[in-house]
């Protein structure tokens, strides 16, 4: 299976319904018992509407359990056919056509077929819709049913990515004409079936029988997934055993979490990763030797060790993750170095300098803790970083994009293209450096139409390495994904790096021993 | 007994005149919050567009007066409205099958009402045995560990008190489950069991204030002169305490038993949250962090509304209890 180069699948994903039909896990997994899940990230605002999901609860039950995408990424990485068999692209990677899986049911006995797909699509394109997959079927200018297993899309401008963000967790599979029961109730395709939900208290639900991925995945017989926003409740229920995983380990009890025997702790490096946004639009970030002066300013590995308490890695001022194809593991990596930090500030003709960096805690956990440590690796290089505490409150609309430096989170994206393109492209509204750069902008339209693997590797290493050397954001660390699980679970050989919990699809590919 | 239909009328209406300050009050202090409902909501991804279009549908673009007056009038036709989050849902969907404010509050309160129940079950005779027994043995070792106990345990804030009982009954001896996540077409012994450790940790709140005031209000007329006198005839103490003093002291205790109960409807955010019960108190605190003003407002309502419906029925208990109060002259 390992000689499909990722182009073969992208171009033709004829293999992919092999790969998913033989996708047996290494080890033997056992069918039977109830998954009872302790979850942060639930909201009374919570529904089956997978156009509003953005909370781990949600993800989790939503495309991980009872809901389907046309394609998945595979723990290890690898992008297979979901409700698609297969696909084929064009050779301008403007028009794919998706053939899709045969013989599959909606929860309500509902056939699944090509009609499903483009109502389910057009979910998010209609009018007054909020949905946050808007722009990538935005992008999509005209859907045909070619038969009722066939749909080809028309794509306005080519994207060699498109059947990756065919697996985003916004685009979820619903009954065509019954769209609103479907949202009500959770009738999706996916293994599990809704027998009640409770926004923002409990979901439960139970294994549909006879399931195209019977023998693959879904394990359990039921799966009892109960909120628990507060942490110490959370690590609570799974030390008592009152539940058998939790998502979000609380850093400061983890110690505790390792001592006990019938616990353990996964953790995965993923795209998430924390940032120092400065608007390159202002001084004195306008000035590229006063960008460099800060990078070379921080003290990273203090920070991966203090914030995250270890739980992280460092980053080097992109914002692709380890999870990305096309991450550039052998980029130089930035370190501290106030001799450096020094120089650059001499280049840009200054001796000292004195600015304000925005935080609060609502940009990620620690920010201020992070910007004070900034404060400090900073001083030696004479720049005198005052520390301006922020309201959490309004901070995403009052102080991110607007105040010259501040702290920002990004959970990361799928694809290289759809990273840069929502926060680096020029022009766009979530540009939170307003950083134009011509080479980039070119690098950028040329590697979302190309279909070559290695091409885009080359591609995407540069733009990573411009963003590295000369970028408006300072990418300090890739924050982990930290969740622990009872010892009587059991889980394939590679973990989902993508999201939460096994990519929010423990539900799936997880079982008892 | 005309006296008492009077009192009862007019604090009634007193009662709805605090209830209607208090709607005022808290809309202002909610719409005082930095953020509102499209910001919190929207989180990071919140351009002024997205926040624009939210709010139009919400009607948060119109001032306040107007929400407010509209908010009232919808109240006094028994309509709670519906919740921010429920209209949000709408206009994404299209749909009209709305879930109001009062269906979303009505499972919930259900089930606060149903740990306050508990509690109280365990919490009011409790204490008025202890509170009984402390006066009785007034300064022996008995009373002083009693008050020490009680004291210690309201003084402590909620949070340490369930985990203590966590600690102590669900990790070291696992007596009871750490978790209360108690849901509609549960068995009522197993409802209990998992509503034990919050009632537990509520009943050790409550208990010190309801212990002390029985002690005191005893031991207060332990010196008159009627108690001499039964003394005097022999009668025993326990009796002495039980039969002539206890209905002398009804009055004050069963207003402190009425603030309390009041305090186990509105006080329980902390103890929800640390046992994941799915009461009134969860569902506030998780409206008020996305400013979902018509459930922060009808929450508001509730509690205030307790408070002084129990204020009111130990007023009127303790006139009952009362004669000379029964019969003005």
């Amino acid at each position: 299976m390992s000689q499909i180069t990722r182009r073969g699948l992208m171009k033709t994903g004829a293999a992919a319904g092999v790969v998913a039909a033989t996708g047996l896990p290494a080890k033997a997994a056992n069918r039977g018992g109830t998954l009872r899940l302790g979850l942060a990230g639930a909201n009374t605002s919570d529904s089956w509407d997978g156009r509003t999901h953005s909370d781990s609860f949600m993800i989790i039950m939503g495309h991980g359990t009872v809901f389907d995408c046309l394609t998945e990424v595979k723990a290890n990485g690898e992008l297979v056919g979901e409700l698609a068999e297969s696909w084929e692209a064009s050779s301008d990677a403007k028009t794919w056509t998706f053939n899709l899986r045969k013989g599959v049911t909606f929860h309500n006995g509902k056939a699944f077929g090509a009609d499903d797909v483009i109502a389910s699509l057009q979910m998010h394109t209609a009018e007054g819709a909020k949905s946050a997959a808007k722009p990538i079927v935005a992008a999509i200018s005209e859907m045909k049913k070619m038969n009722d297993h066939q749909v080809q899309f028309t794509l306005a401008a080519g994207n060699a990515d498109f059947p990756f963000l065919m697996s985003d967790y916004h685009i979820l599979m619903y009954p065509a004409g019954q769209i609103e029961e479907a949202i009500a109730n959770g009738i999706g395709t996916g293994l599990y079936k809704v027998e009640s939900f409770d926004p923002g208290v409990r979901a439960v639900v139970s294994r549909v029988d006879g399931h195209y991925k019977d023998g693959s995945a879904g394990w359990f017989d039921s799966v009892e997934a109960i909120a628990i926003n507060d942490s110490s409740a959370r690590m609570n229920a799974l030390m008592t055993g009152q539940v058998d995983a939790v998502n979000r380990v609380d850093f400061k009890t983890e110690p505790l979490m390792k001592a006990n025997p019938n616990v353990e702790i996964f953790e995965v490096t993923g795209n998430q990763h924390f940032t120092f946004p400065m608007l390159t639009n202002q001084a004195p970030y306008d000035d590229a030797n006063v960008r460099k002066a800060l990078k070379y300013a921080v003290n990273r590995q203090e920070m991966v060790d203090k914030i995250l308490q270890g739980h992280g890695k460092v980053g080097n001022d992109h914002p692709i993750g380890p999870a990305n194809q096309y991450f550039a593991a052998d980029l130089p990596q930035l370190e501290f170095d106030a001799d450096k930090a020094k120089f650059y500030m001499k280049e840009a003709g200054l001796t000292s300098l004195d600015i304000n960096l925005s935080a609060s805690d609502a940009a990620f956990s620690g920010a201020v803790d992070a910007a004070q440590l900034y404060q400090a690796s900073a001083k030696g290089a004479g720049i005198n970083i005052n520390v301006v505490q922020e309201p959490a409150d309004g901070y995403w609309s009052n102080v991110w994009l607007k105040k010259p430096w501040c702290a920002c989170y990004w959970s990361g994206r799928a694809t290289e293209d759809w990273m840069f393109s929502t926060a680096y492209e020029s022009g766009v509204p979530w540009n939170d450096t307003s950083w134009e750069n011509a080479r980039f902008q070119e690098l950028l339209l040329a590697g979302r139409a190309e279909l070559d693997s290695d091409k885009r590797r080359s591609i995407y290493g540069e733009m990573q390495a411009i963003m590295s050397e000369e970028g408006g954001t300072i990418v300090p660390m890739y924050a982990n994904y930290v969740d622990a699980n009872s010892t009587k679970l059991a889980h394939g050989d590679d973990i989902g790096n993508l999201w939460q919990m096994d990519s929010s699809r423990i539900t799936e590919r997880w079982w008892f021993k | 007994m005309g006296s008492i239909a009077r009192i009862i009328l007019q604090r009634l209406a007193l009662g709805l005149l605090t209830l209607l300050i208090v709607s005022m009050v808290i809309f202002v202090a909610v719409n005082a919050l930095p953020g509102d409902f499209a910001q919190q909501i929207l989180g990071q991804g919140a351009t002024p567009e997205a926040i624009e279009a939210i709010r139009k549908d919400l009607g948060l673009d119109q001032n306040y007066f107007l929400r407010y007056f509209s908010w009232l009038g919808n109240l006094l036709t028994g309509n709670l409205g519906i919740s921010f989050a429920q209209m949000n849902f709408a206009s994404n969907m299209g749909g009209d099958q709305l879930i109001g404010v009062a269906e979303q509050i009505r499972p919930r309160f259900m089930n606060t009402m149903f740990l306050a129940g508990v509690t109280a079950v365990i919490a009011v005779p409790l204490s008025i045995i202890l509170g009984l027994l402390a006066a009785l043995y007034r300064n022996t070792v008995f009373d002083r560990a009693a008050n020490i106990t009680t004291l210690s345990s309201i003084s402590s804030p909620e949070f340490f008190l369930a985990y203590i009982l966590i600690l102590f009954l669900a990790v070291l001896n696992p007596v009871f489950p750490s978790l209360s996540n108690i849901f509609d077409g549960m068995g009522f012994g197993d409802r209990l069991n998992k509503t034990m450790l919050p009632a537990l940790t509520l009943t050790l709140v409550v208990t010190a204030h309801m212990m002390r005031m029985t002690r005191a209000a005893i031991i207060n007329l332990l010196a008159s002169p009627y108690i001499e006198m039964a003394r005097l005839k022999g009668i025993s103490p326990m009796r002495v305490i039980v039969k002539h003093a206890l209905p002398n002291a009804l009055a004050p205790i069963i207003n402190v038993i009425a603030l309390n109960l009041a305090y186990l409807i509105t006080g329980v955010v902390v103890v929800e949250v640390v046992f994941v019960y799915p009461g009134i108190g969860q569902l506030f605190v998780d409206s008020v962090k996305i400013r979902d003003i018509p459930v922060v407002q009808a929450c508001c309502l509730i509690f205030a509304a307790a408070y002084i419906l129990l204020n009111l029925a130990a007023d009127i208990m303790s006139i009952l209890s009362n004669p000379r109060l029964r019969h003005p002259k």
